[in-house]
């Protein structure tokens, strides 16, 4: 007799069919619009010789794509540097209790603002009339002068930074809540200094942390787009701007395959960055347990 | 010489007083166990003396020196915690030999004393696993093979055995001690299970409230209970009337008989445990109702013995 279990089991050769609805999303929303980016992007552009793919790592492009890649890397170490620091930091506060909550909170929001509100904040506030530079000005310095524009590498680095920074904060409490406090003592009833812990337990635990972070604000700097285009009014050199002037047909005839020639080239670093993160992932799930 | 010496400390949480005068000598080599119910502040001592916490007065002594104001990485004490605690990423050598890392020693005489180690608590060919690939009670052994590679002072035993299971318990049990016993480490070890505190022990402290109620051997300490809470807690002890006189009889004292007319007490069986070589069995007074147990050899227990009989107690000739 078959127990009740098995009697509702799906026999094994019909089980795949379970899975019919989430191939299909992968297949329509994902993999579809990939292969024919990439079969687009293979092709050349008009009046030329090269595959648009090869031309978008060229001239002007190649230089979006190095602008981008710096403000992401640039972002991305800034982002784990003090995000780190400051979820060390608020785990150190024991007391008032609510002040922690108030943090994850508060970074919650901030990781999650972007776009075209935290552009306009920041440029009331650091913008050529912004409250901010209107205040530094009454004391005699003048914003403009030191060559900081909200719209150049500088300004987008600080503006990017209020939301990489929470972003990583969310990221690294847990995992410094993860640090056992068992392991110090053990550590240090072993001999070992709180340096001599940090160097051989500490950061070798928070490794998968911090380079996953790294990873995962990397790519979160450079896929962001409507934050840089409202900053810029479209003027910055970012690939993800760079892609929209093709999106509005706002370019040479012909050249449109080079639009999808710089989105293939934004799934093929994304995919790389993700793929590293997956990786260390991996790695630290074997013992995160 | 003491190995290990409290004097006098005393420490108090938010209000609450963890430990009071609390005053303790380990001999070298000696095992002693910190016993009592939770909140007895047995863990309060044990992780003052390896320096996790501060005392508010007092002072730790380790062979005539004073180390209260030591930071626990200079205290050279090897602590093993209820949770094992080997760090996650090393594997089981490198957990082992952590110790002589942050000393400096070279890689091939560290390698040379974990596998040494390793083979004093039976684990050597289990060197190069990581933490998560063996068993609960192996990686407690790992923990007291790291805590015992630096060959510290004293060796703490925060509840070691409380995370493991029934059988392996007993194996990790005698482990430590064996190991107490061949390297002749000085040990105190915390734990809140009689049974436990009573096989392993040279001597117990047992603790309330933050107080000392007794210290003394193992047999002392069941035998001859300095106060009320040590008899109960110690074992289990029945309360009786001899006239006017209230006295305390732990059950294995205590001789069940169905034809002495002139039994000292007499009561009604409520419920009898069989648990192997020995029989429990419950019964209530006639006079005035008390509780009380008697532990006897269940191969003197016969068919005539059964609930509701009304039966003599007598206390056992010494």
């Amino acid at each position: 007799m078959r127990t009740p279990l098995q009697r509702f089991r799906i026999p094994t050769r019909f089980r795949p069919v379970g899975l019919l609805p989430f191939f299909s999303f992968v297949a329509l929303f994902l993999l579809w619009p990939a292969v024919s980016l990439f079969r687009l992007a293979l092709q050349p552009t008009k009046n030329s010789e090269i595959s648009a793919i090869h031309e978008a790592i060229t001239g002007q492009y190649l230089e979006s794509f190095i602008y981008t890649i710096k403000l992401s890397l640039l972002t991305a170490l800034l982002g784990v540097l003090f995000g780190s620091l400051l979820a060390a930091s608020v785990l150190r506060i024991q007391r008032p209790k609510w002040f922690r909550h108030f943090m994850t909170s508060f970074t919650g929001v901030a990781a999650n603002l972007g776009g075209i509100p935290l552009a306009f904040a920041f440029i009331a506030a650091l913008g050529t009339q912004g409250l901010i530079t209107k205040l530094i000005d009454s004391f005699g310095i003048n914003l403009a002068d030191t060559g900081f524009r909200i719209s150049n590498f500088a300004g987008i680095t600080i503006v990017y930074l209020y939301f990489q920074i929470p972003l990583m904060f969310l990221i690294m409490v847990p995992a410094f809540d993860g640090l056992r406090a068992t392991w110090a003592e053990s550590a240090a009833s072993l001999g070992a200094a709180p340096w001599q812990y940090w160097r051989h337990i500490g950061l070798p635990l928070l490794t998968p942390a911090l380079l996953g972070g790294f990873l995962l604000l990397f790519s979160n700097a450079f896929s962001a787009y409507a934050t840089a285009y409202a900053l810029s009014s479209g003027g910055a050199r970012l690939v993800p701007v760079q892609i929209r002037f093709f999106l509005q047909g706002n370019t040479i005839t012909g050249k449109d395959n080079l639009g999808y020639a710089l989105a293939a080239w934004m799934i093929i670093i994304m995919f790389i960055t993700m793929t590293g993160y997956l990786i260390i992932r991996r790695r630290a799930e074997k013992w995160q347990q | 010489m003491s190995a290990l010496e409290f004097i006098n400390v005393s420490k108090n949480f938010g209000g609450v007083q963890a430990l009071e005068g609390f005053g303790l000598a380990l001999a070298q080599g000696e095992l002693v166990t910190l016993l009592g119910p939770s909140g007895c502040g047995k863990t309060t001592a044990l992780r003052i003396a390896a320096g996790f916490e501060t005392s508010d007065s007092g002072s730790i002594v380790v062979n005539s020196t004073d180390i209260a104001a030591r930071p626990a990485h200079q205290r050279h004490m090897g602590m093993v915690f209820q949770s094992y605690s080997l760090f996650p990423h090393l594997n089981v050598r490198d957990n082992v030999s952590f110790g002589l890392r942050v000393r400096g020693i070279h890689s091939d005489e560290r390698r040379k004393r974990a596998e040494e180690m390793l083979d004093l608590v039976r684990l050597s060919d289990l060197g190069h696993r990581m933490p998560h690939q063996i068993s609960g009670g192996q990686q407690q052994r790992v923990a007291l093979a790291r805590a015992l590679a630096t060959e510290p002072h004293v060796l703490l035993l925060d509840e070691p055995l409380s995370a493991l299971d029934a059988k392996i318990r007993v194996e990790v049990r005698d482990e430590i001690r064996r190991l107490n016993r061949d390297l002749g480490v000085t040990t105190l070890f915390v734990t809140h299970d009689q049974d436990e505190a009573m096989s392993i022990s040279d001597r117990i402290c047992v603790m309330n409230n933050g107080v000392i109620e007794q210290v003394g051997s193992p047999r002392d300490v069941y035998n001859n209970p300095s106060s009320s809470f040590v008899a109960h807690f110690v074992g289990s002890i029945n309360t009786l009337h001899k006239g006017n006189t209230r006295i305390l009889i732990r059950p294995e004292n205590l001789v069940l008989t169905t034809h002495d007319e002139n039994a000292q007490w007499r009561g009604v069986i409520t419920d009898i445990t069989f648990v192997g070589a020995f029989t429990k069995i419950s019964l209530r007074l006639e006079n005035d109702d008390t509780p009380i147990s008697v532990l006897a050899i269940s191969a003197q227990i016969d068919n005539s013995i059964t609930i509701g009989l009304n039966i003599g107690i007598n206390e056992a000739a010494q």
